[in-house]
């Protein structure tokens, strides 16, 4: 278990600040947040890289603050892996083993766990330049987890692949967590990969958490217009609370009033995801939030297509393709769009 | 005629392809020249008894002998006291750093004869460290010691600058990933920075030991006798005229080309079995 208490931490011009949250033990939390945000910092200050300059850092509660890294228990995985590059894959996997002067007998045994865990064996006399990424992150992994730490660190450890690697290695993740149920902290700029991997989701910005939950909770109830805007909800639109009907609150933009399920009082924005933004030919029959637009733009997105309609304002659709196959959508043409009230998220 | 006009169109189109290359292979041939000629016509062209002569002369044996083991002590000592402060520069900020940079460069900027001057002021019999360090029994004029604080003062430079790009060119999160697999720093600096940064810290004492073998100027203030072979190319040709001083030179030349292009083709070796 991880908890971080009013942590603050300095590194060159950058701070992270009055950080508090925390990761339970054996769960897959992932931080997200865009470049910048402090994400590599604020997990090499987990791993004692950093001083802290103000707060605590508990592992498994006990206070870790001021503990150099060697000791901590926590193993770090980097974007590109950083194997060491004058060693072998052996060598590099057995490196934490041979640092402590473990016997030549136990490495061997550690060395097969480890082996039949991530099918590192034919790598083994392999130099580290030789490897392709996929091989890389296996041998990395390896290497962080034969030490048997209590806690793995991931900083970006899918960016640097291939979509084909990027799957494989996603499944080598969740296969890893399920089989040693390690707490894991896995830091992405992805939000559909912090989205399928993590059991719990961290919004950093500019060096604060800016929202903690469920996946679901980050993506459905964005906190704030930055969190939304990060995970692509597409359609934010400024404006404020401006009346009641029943239990919908009626949302007045510049343009637009928009029906929307809330207990909020007051709210800046509103936010529609643009998947749950449904597109017809012919005038639905609902009465709320159904608006008239044109077709201003068609974005292949691959299995889903993304559509821009002026209505004025400008919102954003998203369709799988068969349905807009069906539809023979193109540019200029006047088509109907709705949403229902539950799915707008008053921020 | 058809042949020689094909032959004009194609040198004429492989200038136009290669104009830099040529140009540039034209430039560097005239410094080639202007390195290899002199040391080329002292070693083969002048005279061969008067060579084979200087073979056998003990002093000029000797002479080289001495310079070759001083330069290489300093070496050692610079790399012992160098490569520390190589890994605090390239790995630590602190306040005036970059005057600490600058000052580093300056014995290879000053004349090598103020250096020796310098260093006189503080080392000689009746300044502070030569009186400490005579107190002990060490005494650094008409010294091995005072050949070796003289090559170390020039010297020393060229293997803190090396060392230091070689420890920067380490990827920091190297060190912090053996960290965090349980290695003291210690074990991170001796396991993973130092065997990175080798060829650069290598070629640094190399570099080191060819500088203290060529220098002149600051021994000379320190140390004439014994006599390294600078000192006593430089004593013979003042004393007897180039025909006594080349014999030396072209016999140091040949030994330390023999040294370099051995180390070249090792640190080569190296490079490619990476």
């Amino acid at each position: 278990m991880i908890e971080l208490k009013n942590v603050q931490v300095k590194v060159a011009d950058f701070s992270l600040q009055q950080i508090n949250f925390s990761v339970a033990k054996g769960t897959y939390t992932v931080i997200l947040g865009p470049t910048g945000a402090g994400k590599t910092v604020l997990l090499e200050s987990i791993a004692g890289l950093h001083a802290v300059h103000e707060g605590e850092v508990l592992l498994d509660g006990k206070d870790v603050t001021n503990t150099v890294p060697e000791a901590r228990g926590v193993s770090i995985v980097y974007q590109d892996y950083t194997l060491f590059p004058h060693l072998s894959v052996k060598e590099n996997i057995i490196f934490g083993l041979n640092v402590r002067h473990i016997s030549k007998s136990k490495i061997a045994e550690e060395l097969e766990w480890i082996c039949g865990i991530f099918d590192v064996e034919p790598l083994l006399n392999r130099q580290p330049a030789t490897l392709s990424g996929g091989e890389r992150q296996r041998a990395a992994l390896a290497r962080a987890l034969i030490t048997k730490p209590e806690i793995l660190l991931l900083d970006e450890p899918l960016s640097a692949l291939d979509a084909e690697s990027r799957e494989e290695m996603h499944k080598q993740l969740q296969d890893t967590h399920r089989k040693l149920n390690i707490t894991t902290l896995h830091v992405t700029h992805d939000f559909e990969e912090a989205m399928s991997l993590a059991d719990n989701i961290a919004v950093l910005n500019q060096g604060k958490i800016v929202q903690v939950g469920k996946p679901a909770d980050i993506f459905y109830r964005p906190a704030s217009d930055f969190v939304a805007r990060f995970t692509m909800a597409r359609n934010i639109f400024a404006g404020k609370i401006n009346g009641q009907v029943r239990n919908e609150k009626i949302f007045q933009t510049d343009s637009l009033e928009i029906c929307a399920v809330s207990e909020k009082k007051t709210a800046q924005y509103a936010v529609i995801r643009a998947e749950m933004v449904n597109l017809t030919a012919e005038q639905p029959v609902s009465q709320a939030n159904v608006f008239r637009g044109t077709v201003k733009s068609i974005t292949d997105k691959g299995a889903n297509i993304l559509i821009t309609l002026d209505c004025p304002p400008q919102f954003e659709c998203q369709v799988p393709r068969q349905q807009f196959e069906k539809m023979m959508l193109s540019t200029g043409q006047q088509v109907y769009l709705s949403f229902l009230p539950k799915a707008v998220h008053l921020i | 005629m058809e042949v020689w006009r094909k032959f004009a169109r194609t040198a004429g189109s492989y200038f136009k392809r290669h104009r830099l290359l040529i140009v540039f292979s034209v430039f560097s041939l005239v410094i080639l020249l202007f390195i290899l000629i002199p040391l080329f016509k002292m070693v083969f062209l002048s005279n061969k008894e008067a060579i084979w002569q200087a073979v056998r002369d003990t002093t000029v044996l000797e002479s080289i002998w001495l310079t070759l083991y001083a330069a290489l002590i300093t070496a050692a000592i610079g790399f012992v006291l160098g490569v520390p402060l190589a890994y605090i520069l390239a790995r630590h900020n602190f306040p005036l750093k970059g005057v600490v940079e600058g000052l580093i460069d300056l014995p290879i900027v000053v004349p090598h004869t103020a250096a020796g001057i310098a260093l006189l002021f503080v080392f000689g019999r009746n300044y502070l460290l030569g009186k400490w360090f005579n107190a002990i029994g060490i005494n650094f004029v008409d010294s091995l010691a005072g050949i070796i604080i003289a090559m170390l003062f020039v010297s020393v430079p060229f293997l803190i600058n090396s060392a230091k790009d070689g420890f920067r060119k380490v990827d920091v999160r190297l060190e912090n990933v053996a960290r965090t697999l349980g290695a003291s720093p210690w074990q991170v600096f001796r396991r993973v920075t130092f065997p990175l940064a080798r060829r650069s810290i290598f070629t640094g004492t190399l570099m080191m030991w060819a500088r203290g073998i060529s220098e002149f100027g600051a021994v000379i203030i320190l140390t004439y006798f014994p006599m390294v072979t600078s000192i006593l190319i430089y004593q013979r040709f003042e004393s007897y005229g180039l025909t006594q001083a080349v014999p030396v030179a072209a016999i140091l030349v040949v030994v330390c080309a023999l040294i370099f292009i051995g180390f070249r083709y090792i640190l080569q070796r190296e490079k490619k079995r990476d």
